[in-house]
């Protein structure tokens, strides 16, 4: 079997850690995001193929562009999302394909806010949809489309080479002919697409992992619920880190640190007495002494933060030096 | 030749921009680089040779800290400090002219009148010389400084005659540019004041009787110096200006005592080395003027951690670990060698102005919050972060 991942973007809304990488390359959890898919594919022997683009094509554009790719062998093939986080359930979701026999089945997940997505009325005992609506005004249902699909090849011949939107153009005329599937994801789901999104989502993942595979979370004193630590990072004395702190590869923490609910990304220093709450760090960066951060303060590669600054929400471009307090939230280009 | 100085201290009712800082302490008694505010007064008054007695004028009622605050100064400089309290607020001028017997008993031949909330180099030695270049046994001097044309607004403009420094002009506060000197509220009087005063006076109490106005006899007696006898005397010849390049600074609002304790910090290191704190080994990393009282302890674990920048923490307060206590100061442009602070108003287009942040004695401010240009009122417990906004 193959699958497609979508990995079209510019990721503009992860900016601005994707200035310095392209999103797919962003560590989550101290792994590449796409390395959690490809990982999770590898486990059904899938192969994987690549498309460029070279124009933007949408979401379905691109399935057409590699028509050829995904329809030698007849089977079916995933499509995926790239900037989807969850217990990635790629077997049960072929085995759902298998038995209703329609032409596509997409992976729904349960959320709070669904006016924010796509939104899937299905049949509760067969899973298949009926309607599907996007970003509804009033209440239609709390059921989204959690960006994971698996197609049969057929699909292919409703899709031509130009900028089509899979869940406008493609889905709801598949769902008026009965071809549609829906099937309910366990375990955690987020859009990882901007940083809100990319710490809520981490504090998910963390607790699958605790519940999965504790050994892999760290402990040790002044360690508080899930946290994820890179062997070859370091942490000083009487520091209090998390719960949901993930620190990468060659980070420095120094003493009297307190981070919570943060990513800290590969070779950045958090100098002494600091204090971050809800924050990403990008990679080397150097933050001063007794600096607050806090309210998803984003920092790109390579930024320095003078000692003693309060940043709250600060947005901060690579290669910047901040020399002055952010107290509310704002840009800094 | 016999002197006497006298401070004008206010009451309750004046000085209300330096709340919450006055609940606990009257402001003239509010601690600035360590010690009460009028003791930079006192001490140097007390060091001016001639100086008999200095004497705090003001209208607040008798007060513990006030009357403990007269016996210790008066053991430390060695001269005689009385507290003269007038029966109501009478203005910058009222309140001599009532006690003016007071001021001239002993023979005192001039007298200095300092307000008490100024922060300044004292130059008053510099003043009685000046006056024997300039003008003669019965001239008044007036200090003043430079400021920028658009804060000189806010103060008392002085027009001087470039040689002789005669006061050609007075206007207090004016609408438009007067001048960029003005007036520090400190001034060097003779016996002949009084008159002056007394002249005003009178021409109260005529008025009064023309109006028929209920609160007559009081009003009579308010006489401000400012607007009502230094107007007059400017271009009689009588009065003078003494310019100083020294520091100066007014202490109105809580924000500027930062500033001025940061200018007295400054001059320690001339006049009082022994109050600065020095980097011992083990102990808290000195860094700029510092001034430690003798009973404060500065313990790692006590303040673990924690970040206060631009605040005044009141008597007894505790600030938790890596919890973070920052304001805004007003200090005057750096740039600008005349700028004075600004006495901004608390609030502008319905918002509190950023401003140094302060706790009042006994708050409690717990771990890991950010408390940000805020006021918080004595005896507040704290259970979250703050921002911009007054805490009752």
């Amino acid at each position: 079997m193959r699958a497609l991942i979508l990995v079209g973007g510019f990721g503009t809304r992860l900016r601005p850690l994707t200035l310095s990488r392209p999103k797919p390359l962003v560590e989550f959890c101290n792994k590449a995001l796409l390395l959690h898919q490809l990982e999770a594919l590898r486990q059904l022997g899938i192969r994987i193929s690549l498309s460029h683009e070279k124009e933007p094509l949408g979401t379905a554009g691109p399935l057409a562009l590699a028509r050829d790719l995904l329809a030698e062998g007849g089977e079916p093939f995933f499509v995926l999302n790239s900037d989807v986080i969850c217990e990635f359930p790629f077997a049960a979701l072929a085995r759902f394909h298998r038995q209703h026999g329609g032409e596509g089945s997409l992976v729904v997940t349960r959320v709070e806010e669904p006016a924010k997505y796509g939104v899937v009325v299905s049949e509760a005992d067969t899973g298949r949809i009926c309607r599907f609506v996007e970003k509804p005004r009033v209440f239609v249902s709390n059921k989204i489309n959690a960006g994971l699909y698996i197609f049969s090849p057929g699909i292919l011949q409703r899709i031509q080479l130009r900028p089509t939107s899979i869940e406008k153009e493609i889905f709801p005329a598949m769902a008026q002919e009965g071809q549609l599937y829906a099937m309910e994801l366990q375990g955690f789901w987020m859009d990882i697409g901007q940083p809100k999104d990319f710490l809520t989502g981490m504090c998910m993942y963390l607790q699958a992992l605790r519940a999965q595979h504790p050994e892999k979370l760290h402990s040790g004193p002044g360690v508080v619920g899930n946290v994820l630590v890179d062997p070859s990072a370091k942490i000083g004395a009487n520091c209090v880190i998390g719960p949901n702190v993930t620190i990468g590869a060659g980070v420095v923490v120094e003493d009297g640190v307190r981070i919570k609910r943060c990513t800290v990304l590969k070779g950045a220093r958090i100098r002494s007495h600091s204090w971050l709450e809800s924050c990403i760090v990008g990679w080397s960066c150097s933050v001063g002494q007794w600096v607050r951060m806090e309210n998803v303060t984003v920092l790109g590669e390579d930024v320095i933060v003078n000692d003693e600054l309060y940043l709250n929400g600060a947005n901060v471009l690579p290669h910047k030096s901040i020399a002055e307090s952010v107290p509310e939230p704002r840009i800094i280009m | 030749m016999p002197l006497k100085a006298v401070i004008l201290i206010g009451g309750p009712q004046k000085g209300t921009r330096f709340r919450p800082l006055s609940f606990e302490v009257p402001k003239p008694l509010f601690p600035v680089a360590g010690v009460p505010m009028v003791q930079h007064h006192i001490e140097a008054c007390a060091k001016v040779p001639g100086m008999k007695e200095i004497l705090l004028m003001g209208f607040y009622q008798p007060h513990e800290a006030l009357s403990r605050f007269l016996v210790s100064a008066q053991q430390e400089f060695k001269i005689p400090i009385r507290y003269l309290q007038e029966y109501a607020a009478l203005g910058t001028g009222g309140g001599i002219y009532h006690f003016r017997d007071q001021i001239l008993s002993g023979g005192a031949e001039a007298f200095f009148v300092l307000n008490a909330d100024v922060c300044s180099e004292f130059p008053l030695q510099e003043m009685l010389e000046f006056r024997q270049r300039h003008g003669d046994a019965h001239s008044f001097v007036i200090l003043g400084t430079t400021a920028n044309r658009t804060q000189a607004l806010n103060y008392g403009c002085i027009v001087a005659n470039a040689d002789t420094q005669e006061v050609q002009h007075y206007v207090e506060k004016p609408s438009t540019f007067v001048s960029e000197i003005i007036n520090c509220g400190i001034y060097l009087f003779t016996p002949a004041i009084f008159q002056h005063i007394g002249d005003v006076f009178q021409r109260n109490q005529q008025e009064l009787v023309l109006e028929e106005s209920s609160n007559g006899w009081q009003r009579a007696e308010v006489i401000r110096l400012e607007q009502d006898v230094f107007t007059a005397l400017a271009g009689s010849g009588k009065l003078y200006v003494y310019k100083t390049d020294g520091f100066w600074s007014q202490i109105k609002s809580a924000g500027s005592a930062i500033y001025a304790s940061r200018l007295y910090l400054n001059q320690y290191s001339k006049s009082h080395p022994e109050r600065l704190a020095q980097n011992k080994p083990g102990g808290p990393v000195i860094r700029g003027n510092v001034y430690i009282h003798p009973t404060a302890s500065i313990d790692s674990t006590a303040v673990d951690h924690t970040c206060v920048l631009n605040t005044i923490v009141g008597w007894d307060s505790t600030i938790g670990r890596w919890a973070r206590v920052e304001g805004t100061p007003s200090d005057p442009n750096p740039n600008d060698p005349y700028a004075k602070i600004d006495s901004e108003t608390l609030f502008r287009d319905g918002r509190l102005t950023p401003s140094i942040t302060i706790l009042g004695c006994s708050v409690t401010i717990p771990a890991e919050v950010v408390i940000l240009n805020s006021i918080v009122l004595p005896h507040k417990e704290l259970s979250r972060s703050y921002k911009n906004q007054i805490i009752l």
